[in-house]
């Protein structure tokens, strides 16, 4: 092997290594050509916004997915918690009161109790997954569905609106940057500690990368299930506060179909559905990649139909060049 | 000149981004040849067989199929040329049945082009005999042992016409009857004029079934010899290319107090009132054939397994162990039988592979993980058991198989077990590192610590071990001190011929 060999090897790696992330500079550099504008900071900032809400989801399911799971209930969940959130601050002068003699409580007990209720919903699919041992597929379907109809029968339908200032400051901005951004760079800071450099997340992999040795190594691979399921759902708690921060209300139907975006960014990040592979800036540049491309097509006018074309074909692309790269690995 | 040659393969160079896997080899197949392949994991039997399944391209040299030249091949190219490839690994499509996994891909249709079942099956039953197989071809694959799942594989590969076939380590889950039937059936297919290339890290069974073997050593041929013109020490001489003084260096060492007592365990159907101790710095073989109960005892031992009665004492304390993670608070540590299936983490690195059973060991204060020591801890290991690996950060799939046992040793280590249980610790291993392997369960003895070792490797059982404890159909048959024994008196406790513990309340009449 001579250097230059040696050189281009050491090329190829890099681009297969941070592949997404060229991919996602080329893409604002040939928005950036077409409208100018895409690449202005109101525009970047509100590009970082829109992803929020998925890319924190986008973190937890990470997690699952390295262990070797899935969570098809997030969307439900969000929609859960936001309106357990929102139904526990209401104004006064709300026209429909889930509670209508509850007190208007201090902030942080109802998103307190949003986020621990989600972090219980989560940790319950953990509990059929790791306990019963049915695929989280399944488990995470049937959570679906059950998720739907209580969030239908605890506000008999009705959309909950007319929410405390303390919540709607989730939405809005600190120092010109979004509350958003903010709440999901934390979380993004959170979820790779919690994945780097503590037990918890060498346990994910560990029973990503093999379940059957990850429990003759002493891993209690039930627990470590259980505890990774009920951060996602921590994850989807903290997207429902921002959710009913930005959008102002909560209904049932609220947030559908986000977990396949949280999932598709997820994947176009890296994070391997055989798992055991997977990162966490992975998750936020497959989030961004989304992000932009929605918001740069717009912006360069491209019918909003054709978007979700080019949106499938790019989740279909960025695995196949994955598994190539993996493959290659081998 | 080359007609008598099946398989010419001349001159074969293949590289790999920083290694020379190939370096020029031949390879040469008479038609109707067992042939065998020998030389230690990493020489370039594998690539070579897959350069010769069209899997790799060979960078330069000729391959030569029934005279032919052959080259830019695809795999399916080789079956149709009449090569065919039985994987070390099994991987049949458990959930169909024999007659389809036999003519998989190869499907014989009607007229109308429907799958024509009927002659599917008659065809089934005729391979099936061809292979010694009784089976009703409509079983399906999953119901079967492994040996015969093999030799449905060889099956396959009969009737898809092949003239060559490789074998990578058939042998490696037999039992030893299994074997004998392989053997019989690989010495009819060669009678039938076909050939087969025989990979195995057993030499005995080199010596027993070949006709001609070809010697791997660092990506070239090294030796090309009929199996009378050569013993098995010369044979390992070439393989690794320097002499083998002492594959069981075994040096005696003073015994301590009781280290582990086990009193009347059972578990289930699968062993019943297995009784015994290990002192410190004391080995004790396991020996038995598959399905002894050998494995299952010491993973129950270890809280792998729910036992259903018994007690286990360490160090005169009775313990409770409900789980792994008891056992290494116990002092214990176990390498599982099968490295691939529930020792290594083959998509994760050797830092992650060494430490992950003693990682609370490395968690600061602060609840995070410290790196620093982990990365520390593996280079020493790394220095200590000699593993060969370009860095601490490789995924440990990339290692050979006697690197990724070291490994999974290192992670035993860690922990500084009192008790250490091995199975099968050398299996699939090259003679060097095995040797390694074994000098380093010595060393283990000499520190004191009390390793239980299940083997079924009789060489290796009485070459390591203080005492043997034979196991037969889920019970202790014996427990001998390993003096003046030999290999046949083993195999009588194992099959059950001998036994030193029949209860006097089940005693037979004749006994």
């Amino acid at each position: 092997m001579n250097t230059q060999a040696e050189g281009m090897q050491r090329f190829y790696k890099t681009i297969q290594k941070y592949g997404i992330v060229f991919v996602l500079l080329f893409m604002m550099i040939i928005f950036m050509v077409i409208n100018p504008t895409f690449i202005s900071v109101n525009n970047l900032i509100k590009i970082a916004n829109q992803a929020s809400i998925y890319g924190i989801m986008a973190l937890g399911v990470t997690l699952i997915i390295i262990a070797r799971g899935i969570d098809l209930s997030m969307g439900s969940q969000v929609a859960f918690a936001g309106l357990i959130i929102a139904s526990l601050g209401q104004l006064q002068t709300a026209t429909f009161k889930v509670y209508p003699n509850l007190p208007e409580l201090p902030v942080i007990v109802p998103i307190a109790v949003g986020l621990l209720i989600a972090t219980l919903v989560g940790a319950t699919n953990g509990f059929f997954v790791a306990i019963t041992g049915i695929p989280a597929f399944i488990a995470t379907l049937g959570m679906t569905t059950i998720l739907r109809g209580a969030c239908l029968l605890y506000t008999k339908g009705q959309p909950v609106t007319n929410l405390v200032p303390g919540i709607v400051f989730f939405g809005e901005s600190l120092f010109g940057i979004p509350m958003p951004v903010i709440v999901y760079m934390l979380m993004a800071l959170l979820t790779y500690i919690l994945l780097n450099h503590t037990r918890f997340g060498s346990d994910a992999y560990a029973i990503g990368g093999n379940v059957q040795a990850a429990r003759v190594s002493g891993i209690n691979v039930s627990l470590a299930t259980i505890k990774v399921f009920a951060f996602s759902g921590l994850m989807c708690g903290v997207a429902a506060l921002v959710f009913a921060g930005r959008v102002r209300s909560v209904h049932p139907g609220a947030a559908t179909g986000y977990e396949l975006t949280a999932i598709a960014a997820t994947t176009i990040g890296g994070t391997s559905q055989t798992g055991g592979i997977g990162t966490v800036w992975g998750a936020v540049v497959g989030t961004l990649v989304l992000s932009v491309l929605r918001n740069g097509l717009t912006m360069v006018g491209v019918d909003g139909y054709w978007q979700q074309i080019v949106e499938g074909m790019i989740i279909i692309g960025a695995v196949i060049i994955d598994m190539r790269k993996n493959a290659k690995a081998n | 000149m080359s007609e008598q040659y099946l398989l010419e393969m001349n001159e074969i160079v293949k590289s790999f981004p920083g290694v020379k896997a190939l370096k020029g080899v031949t390879l040469k197949i008479r038609p109707g040849e067992i042939h065998g392949l020998v030389g230690e994991n990493g020489a370039g039997k594998s690539t070579l067989m897959k350069c010769l399944m069209g899997i790799y391209k060979p960078d330069n040299g000729t391959i030569l199929f029934n005279g032919k030249e052959i080259k830019n091949y695809s795999v399916r190219d080789a079956m149709n040329y009449g090569i065919a490839m039985i994987q070390q690994e099994l991987s049949p499509v458990y959930h169909r049945s024999i007659m389809s996994n036999i003519f998989l891909g190869n499907e014989p249709k009607t007229n109308l082009g429907f799958i024509d079942w009927n002659r599917m099956k008659v065809e089934s039953l005729e391979w099936l005999k061809k292979v010694d197989v009784e089976e009703d071809p409509t079983r399906e694959m999953h119901e079967l042992t492994i040996a015969k799942m093999r030799m449905v594989e060889v099956a396959r590969a009969l009737a898809s016409d092949a003239k060559l076939l490789i074998m990578d380590e058939p042998t490696s889950a037999l039992t030893t009857k299994e074997v004998k039937q392989l053997f019989t059936t690989m010495r009819k297919i060669k009678e039938m004029g076909n050939s087969i290339v025989f990979i195995t890290h057993r030499l005995d069974e080199i010596f027993e079934v070949c006709d001609q073997i070809t010697v791997f050593r660092d990506g070239e041929s090294v030796g090309y010899v009929k199996p009378t013109e050569i013993d098995q020490n010369g044979l390992i001489q070439l393989m690794v290319g320097r002499e083998i003084k002492n594959l069981y260096p075994k040096t005696e060492c003073t015994k301590g107090e009781v280290a582990l007592k086990v009193e009347n365990l059972s578990m289930g159907h699968s062993f019943k009132d297995v009784s015994f101790e290990v002192r410190h710095g004391e080995i004790l073989g396991v020996a038995g054939l598959v399905g002894a109960g050998r494995t299952e005892v010491i993973e129950t031992i270890f809280g792998l397994h729910k036992k259903s009665s018994g007690k286990i004492f360490i160090e005169g304390k009775e313990v409770e162990i409900n789980s792994s993670s008891d056992a290494f608070d116990n002092g214990m540590a176990l390498l599982t039988e099968e490295r691939r299936k529930d020792g290594i983490f083959p998509i994760l690195d050797i830092r992650f592979n060494t430490t992950v059973a003693n990682l609370k060991h490395y968690i600061r204060k602060s609840n995070l993980i410290n790196h620093q020591a982990i990365t520390a801890d593996t280079k020493e290991y790394i220095k200590k058991l000699d593993v060969k690996t370009p860095s601490d950060k490789q995924l440990i799939q990339f290692l050979s198989g006697g690197n990724q046992q070291k490994v999974l040793i290192s992670r035993l280590l860690l922990t500084e077990p009192k008790i250490i249980f091995l199975d099968e610790p050398t299996r699939g291993i090259d003679v060097g590192a095995k040797s390694e392997i074994h000098r380093l369960i010595n060393d283990l003895a000499h520190q004191g610590i009390s390793v239980v070792m299940v083997s079924s490797e009789l060489p290796e059982i009485m070459g390591m071990s203080d005492r043997i404890m034979v196991m037969h159909e889920g019970k202790v048959t014996g427990i001998l001190e390993n003096k003046d024994i030999n290999q046949s008196v083993i195999m009588e406790y194992a099959s059950g011929i001998r036994d030193d513990f029949v209860p006097a309340e089940t005693e037979r009449v004749n006994a």
